[in-house]
């Protein structure tokens, strides 16, 4: 399965289209060169103009993904998000201010577009740039979609005054050797009134409903998820109150509840089987539910699942289990690094620690399902500690990117862990 | 050594009353606030050495008490308190001049030391909060589309952030990396302007991206 990237205009960090952020995002530059590209290219024939156009009516528009919590948060002004800055409407109103400065400079030297045109077609850009930015917001797009009311009355107005103007243009203007370009501007202009009364229409043809129908099955499925989310609460309220003299149970039941919350609010909804993160961010759960010791899990990117990167999940899961078992601590930290190239995990505890060359051989705990469990995939194991100042066990292995080939077979590894 | 002055600005009130129940005492609690108006009225007023900030609140949440704020009180240090984990609100605090983050569930002596650590000017780094940072400069020393000094880390940098990220606290990264516990202090603070002044635009989109792959 090939997923490739789409580029997208951005909601929620537009100036006008979010056409420029857009490109900018999908192809990691500064959106400074790209604004500065298509106003170069403006002053080619409108090139930029047309191509802003064009990119605005096809790459769709995306809504920021955000996880429920802070959907809720940003609708209920808790947060601050990441609309463009003053400093940017600044810079981009400088930028074209200068931009239309120089079209003028070229207009005036007479090597522009037609001087019968330029008017016509600059008012015809601004008015397509009002309304589609207008399309774009779900408000006014609800506002476009209105076939009574008000705002009915005041879009067949305006689109109305467009198609008049487009006629007293064209009748306006001598039959002269250009009446052949100016009849298709004037057709254009009125094309664009046309559109504006049709609009709702059209885009209601063109399935813009699909949106909704997608945000009614999610906002369902979250209605879903919240109530079950609500019943554990209310479970763990209720065990919390059966062992309010038991504050390792509390503690217990407190953290794994607050874990659901947070996945569900603030966590992007993954499944263990989905990748590195979500493997061991689930054992990472296991390990807290079975033997009581918060496991702290933090990433710098991800993986998917595959054979290797597989098995260095269940060895960093074999490490949790047995750092929460042995090392007599409060905590545990596991850290996980994908570059690329290799992932990497460390799982750390400030625990009792051992002697390492103590490991008997026949420890299958950390012989087998960890250590020899990696190096099967190609990657390294190495087990540092000291009696009494922790252990860290680092783990890494390559990615290979193409693996298809399943676990090497072997011996049924008993899960005994070595005594520290 | 005088007793610090901290503010608690928070919309919960029953998130206050814990925080000033544990660290009331070897701290001066000066002021509190629910939302964002009333906290730059009473930070103003006040004038705390150290402010524990809520990162979501009425009014546009902590960032806009930053911004409202640290032009005019640069003496002020913001300490970021959050129930959240959103990455993107992490690091825009952060981004906009608060000088650590830690989630809420600290304990109180772990407090005071993030308190007393951000009033003589050094950062907090939690290690999730080191995980956002390596996530945020990622791939920018092999990329290196931007030259800038400031916008990647360097190697050293690098290291510390992910042996703060692997759970190591700073007395045992300086120990791991045989350097003095001042120099790890020195890194990170330079870590903690690096996020502040770069403009590189992956720390505006990243949050987004991160999604995306």
């Amino acid at each position: 399965m090939t997923e490739y990237r789409r580029a997208y205009r951005p909601a929620d960090r537009r100036l006008v289209g979010g056409v420029a952020t857009g490109v900018a995002g999908h192809f990691g530059v500064p959106v400074l060169y790209v604004r500065l590209a298509f106003i170069v290219a403006t002053w080619f024939h409108g090139m930029g103009v047309i191509a802003y156009l064009l990119l605005w009516r096809f790459l769709p528009l995306r809504q920021p993904d955000l996880s429920p919590g802070l959907e809720s948060a940003t609708r209920r002004g808790l947060r601050t998000s990441g609309r463009p800055g003053a400093f940017e409407v600044f810079q981009t109103i400088a930028l074209g201010a200068v931009g239309i400065g120089v079209m003028f400079m070229i207009q005036a030297s007479g090597r522009g577009i037609a001087g019968g045109l330029f008017a016509p077609l600059l008012i015809g850009v601004i008015g397509l740039a009002v309304i589609w930015r207008q399309f774009d917001d779900a408000a006014w797009g609800r506002w476009m979609r209105q076939t009574r009311g008000l705002g009915f009355a005041l879009r067949v107005g305006a689109g109305a005054v467009l198609v008049a103007s487009a006629g007293i243009y064209f009748l306006s203007q001598e039959r002269g050797w250009s009446a052949i370009v100016d009849l298709a501007s004037a057709v254009a202009v009125a094309g664009l009134g046309l559109l504006l009364i049709l609009g709702p229409w059209i885009t209601k043809l063109l399935g813009d409903l699909s949106d909704e129908r997608r945000e009614r099955v999610r906002s369902q499925e979250r209605a879903d998820v919240a109530a079950h989310l609500h019943d554990s609460v209310l479970q763990t309220l209720a065990l919390l109150q059966k062992n309010a003299g038991d504050s390792a149970v509390v503690a217990t039941l407190a953290r794994r509840q607050e874990r659901e919350l947070r996945a569900w609010l603030y966590g992007n909804d993954e499944k263990p089987g989905d990748s590195l993160v979500a493997a061991l961010r689930a054992s990472a759960a296991d390990v807290e539910d079975a033997h009581r010791v918060p496991v702290e899990v933090i990433a710098v990117g991800d993986a998917a699942l595959d054979p290797d990167v597989a098995a260095i999940a269940k060895a960093a899961r074999e490490a949790m289990i047995n750092a929460a078992k042995h090392a007599r601590v409060d905590r545990v930290d596991v850290y996980a690094e994908t570059d690329g190239r290799t992932v990497e995990v460390f799982v750390r505890d400030r625990g009792v620690g051992f002697d390492t060359d103590t490991i008997a051989e026949d420890r299958m705990g950390v012989r087998g399902s960890i250590i020899g469990r990696v190096e099967r995939h190609g990657g390294t194991a190495t087990i540092r500690s000291r009696p009494g100042e922790g252990t860290e066990v680092a783990l890494s292995v390559p990615v290979r990117g193409d693996t298809n080939q399943a676990e090497p077979p072997t011996a049924p590894v008993p899960t005994e862990e070595v005594s520290p | 050594m005088t007793t610090l002055r901290v503010a608690i600005v928070d919309d919960h009130a029953m998130f206050r009353t814990g925080v000033r129940a544990e660290i009331d005492g070897p701290v001066d609690i000066v002021a509190e606030a629910e939302d964002v108006d009333s906290a730059v009225t009473v930070i103003a007023e006040t004038r705390p050495d150290v402010v524990l900030l809520d990162v979501h609140m009425p009014g546009g949440g902590g960032l806009e008490v930053i911004r409202r704020l640290h032009l005019r009180h640069p003496d002020t240090k913001f300490l970021a308190l959050s129930v959240s984990d959103a990455a993107e609100d992490v690091i825009g605090i952060i981004r906009a001049g608060a000088r650590g983050y830690v989630t809420k569930n600290i304990s109180g002596p772990e407090l005071l030391d993030a308190i007393n650590r951000v009033a003589q000017g050094d950062a907090v780094f939690s290690p999730r909060l080191a995980g956002f940072v390596l996530d945020a400069f990622a791939g920018t020393i092999e990329v290196a589309q931007v030259d800038e000094e400031i916008d990647r880390l360097t190697e050293r940098e690098r290291e510390v952030m992910r042996l703060i990220a692997r759970g190591y606290a700073y007395k045992e990264v300086a120990k791991e990396l045989f350097i003095s516990i001042k120099t790890v202090e020195t890194h990170v603070s330079s870590v903690l302007r690096k996020l502040q002044l770069s403009s590189r635009h992956e720390l505006t989109r990243w949050a987004n991206d991160r999604r995306l792959i």
